[in-house]
């Protein structure tokens, strides 16, 4: 009993052809979309790749940039076998190929679904590397004169200017950090000096954060140092201040936007999805529905289209039946061989 | 003598009919263009409205929005009569308005090189408009909880950030005007008395910028307050500091990008004139060769194409000589009149 089953005449035979041919190149588009689409999502990783710790979240951008370059290429064929269908001559020799083609089509379709449901569980892994890269940020921040980290400062701070957060998981880690360089602090003056000495480490911490915290929603000009000090200001009580800084941390700001990224990504993916899947099926039963015409005496009559020749379980005891007889292939040999030689023995 | 005759057979009438086609559908996208360029223009205007005072002045980027709107309907009529010149039957029915269709394509690509021309004329009136409105502009910085003018703060501020610039013409023009509300100013301390009683208007005035003057790509930690005073800070000397904060003034800075995104569009609009100059001199030479059959029957004959029936010169005269007419045929009328009038 085959599998959904479908009679086709010779005009629907023509139609099922073109239409897919049709739909074969705008699985050609969708593969190109996909690229496009893995391409954006790894350049905007990169762009963000000094604050990020190891590169485990690019495997999703890198699957679907893999799987858009094959799926051009897979749907291009396609389209090419949908063109000489309806040409009994050259339609032959592209019918060895069709079975392998299926196995391709249907490796990419869980590649991309792998990708969507790795962009879920990498999010823990994404968010302890920014945490790190974020925290490494912060803490070389001062070294300007230093080759390596010189901009460091820059990109801590053009990163809290555009996603608007201070700090990895608020203002106060600034407090924990010195982030001035030695070089612009005077270590003959008082002030400088107990601070110094306040701390084990002889660093020079402050109650203070850089310019790139400052929120220009505030009413009031920005306030950078003596956060915690409510008489060093007018009017101003920092427990109940929420406007003067950005109250986000960078790293909870950085995920989200990734995130954002990703379940926008997501639903184009499934479509792409979606319309591989629906060219597979489509070849399946114009492969079936031309092999069914060529067995026909009158090639232009009626013929059968199928998903499966046999029911599931009759096709996957067959396909059981075929690897087994592979693997089996040996030991029967060896047996005959034995057989054969014990017989002159004992004749 | 016809001006640039070309000889035309059947087969290169339909391979003409048929590119000219295609050059009018190319041509509605570059009428759509235009209509999208100037949308962006006028949005981009919008958002920085208050920057400008609101007084800047929409007339360009309307008109761009308008002449867009025009080249596509226009394009797409061309490319319909050239779709239909293929059957003589079709053909007859628009042959009467060829000669007034081409004489407004004309005078549209006439209207276009103004637009063009204006593009980028248009910066010098634009740049007063802004030095106006950013002086106004920063003195309503401190004005927070003035409503219309809330949000001039966060305005400044962003539009500072985003073009890397710092006041007017530069960074100095905060030092002039109180930037800071008077609600966070503690009149009872010394320091804001003397400040306030050391100029003319009562004005708390002082050498420091706001937050969004900072330069990201300074070494140091940004110095926004005491700035022309050596000693307040530590290693440092204001009249070599250049990394600190921006030192681009705003009106230039926007001046700059305006006058950019002005300049593209004034350039893209000149390509687009070249375009619907050539589909108009194709679409004559079209009607040209479909009017002048040498048997009028046979639509497969031979045929001539021509730009001008006669010369450039005899072309001329002849409209001065139609525009006089028709301007003579009124006083004609009353000279008959008038001997009628004597002779009884």
């Amino acid at each position: 009993m085959a599998l959904l089953k479908m009679k086709f005449p010779l005009q629907r035979r023509v139609r099922l052809a073109q239409g897919l041919w049709l739909l074969s190149w705008v699985a050609v588009m969708c593969g190109a979309f996909t690229f496009c689409l893995g391409i954006y999502l790894k350049t905007e990783l990169l762009r963000r790749a000094e604050v990020m710790d190891n590169s485990e979240i690019h495997v999703v951008p890198n699957i679907l940039i893999l799987v858009g370059i094959a799926s051009i290429g897979t749907n291009m064929f396609a389209g090419r076998v949908c063109q000489d269908s309806l040409d009994p001559a050259r339609f032959p020799r592209w019918k060895p190929l069709l079975l392998p083609w299926m196995a391709v089509a249907l490796l990419l379709c869980a590649l991309l679904i792998a990708s969507v449901v790795l962009s879920y569980c990498l999010q823990g892994s994404l968010e302890e590397s920014l945490k790190v890269g974020l925290r490494n940020g912060i803490r070389f921040y001062r070294d300007t004169d230093v080759p390596g980290r010189c901009f460091q400062k820059e990109t801590i701070d053009r990163l809290q200017m555009e996603l608007r957060c201070c700090g990895n998981n608020n203002h106060r880690d600034w407090f924990e950090v010195q982030w001035i360089s030695n070089r612009y602090l005077d270590f003959t003056s008082k002030e400088v000096k107990d601070r110094v000495r306040s701390n084990v480490d002889g660093r020079y911490l402050l109650d203070g954060v850089p310019f790139s915290c400052c929120n220009p929603s505030s009413p009031r000009p920005c306030l950078q140092q003596h956060l915690l000090d409510n008489k060093a200001h007018f009017n101003y009580e920092h427990q109940s201040e929420e406007l003067n800084l950005y109250n986000r941390g960078c790293r909870k700001a950085l995920v989200d936007y990734y995130m954002g990224l990703m379940n926008t990504i997501g639903p184009g993916i499934l479509s792409v999805i979606s319309m591989q899947l629906s060219v597979m099926v489509s070849l399946r039963y114009l492969q079936t529905a031309m092999e069914g015409a060529e067995a026909l005496e009158n090639p232009e009559d009626e013929s059968e289209g199928y998903i499966l020749e046999k029911g599931i379980y009759e096709t996957v005891a067959e396909a059981k039946a075929t690897t087994l007889s592979f693997f089996k292939f040996g030991t029967v040999e060896a047996e005959t061989t034995d057989a054969e030689k014990a017989a002159p023995e004992s004749g | 003598m016809a001006l640039m005759k070309v000889k035309f057979d059947l087969k290169k009438r339909v391979k003409l009919a048929q590119f000219v086609w295609f050059m009018y559908w190319f041509s509605v996208m570059a009428g759509v263009l235009v209509f999208s360029m100037g949308l962006f223009f006028k949005i981009e205007l919008r958002k920085r409205s208050e920057l400008m005072d609101n007084n800047e002045s929409h007339f360009l980027p309307n008109l761009l929005i308008i002449v867009g709107l025009v080249a596509c309907g226009l394009n797409a009529l061309g490319g319909k009569i050239c779709y239909d010149s293929l059957d003589p039957a079709k053909f007859a029915t628009w042959k009467p308005i060829m000669k007034p269709f081409l004489v407004s394509c004309l005078f549209f690509n006439i209207l276009l090189v103004v637009v063009a021309l204006l593009c980028f004329v248009m910066r010098i009136p634009f740049q007063f408009t802004l030095a106006e409105g950013l002086k106004n502009g920063m003195k309503f910085y401190k004005d927070t909880d003035t409503p219309g003018r809330c949000y001039m703060k966060r305005t400044l501020d962003l539009m500072q950030m985003e073009f890397r610039c710092c006041g007017n013409n530069n960074y100095r023009d905060w030092f002039e005007i109180q930037w800071v509300s008077n609600r966070y100013l503690n009149f009872a301390a010394k320091e804001v008395k003397d400040r306030i009683g050391s100029n003319v208007d009562g004005q708390y005035l002082m050498d420091g910028v706001p937050f969004s003057c900072c330069n990201p790509s300074s070494p140091r930690p940004c110095i926004q307050g005491q700035m022309t005073n050596n000693t307040a800070h530590y290693s440092y000397d204001h009249y070599t500091e250049e990394l600190n904060v921006w030192k681009r003034g705003c009106r230039d800075a926007l001046l700059s990008y305006y006058g950019g995104l002005m300049n593209t569009i004034g350039a893209l609009v000149l390509l687009v004139t070249i375009l619907e100059v050539g589909v108009m001199v194709g679409l004559q030479y079209v009607d040209t060769s479909l009017s002048t059959l040498s048997n009028p029957e046979d639509p497969e004959s031979e045929s001539e194409g021509y730009l001008l029936e006669k010369t450039v010169k005899e072309t001329y005269t002849d409209i001065m000589a139609k525009m006089k007419s028709m301007g003579k045929g009124n006083q004609v009328e009353g000279g008959e009149e008038a001997p009628v009038a004597t002779v009884s």
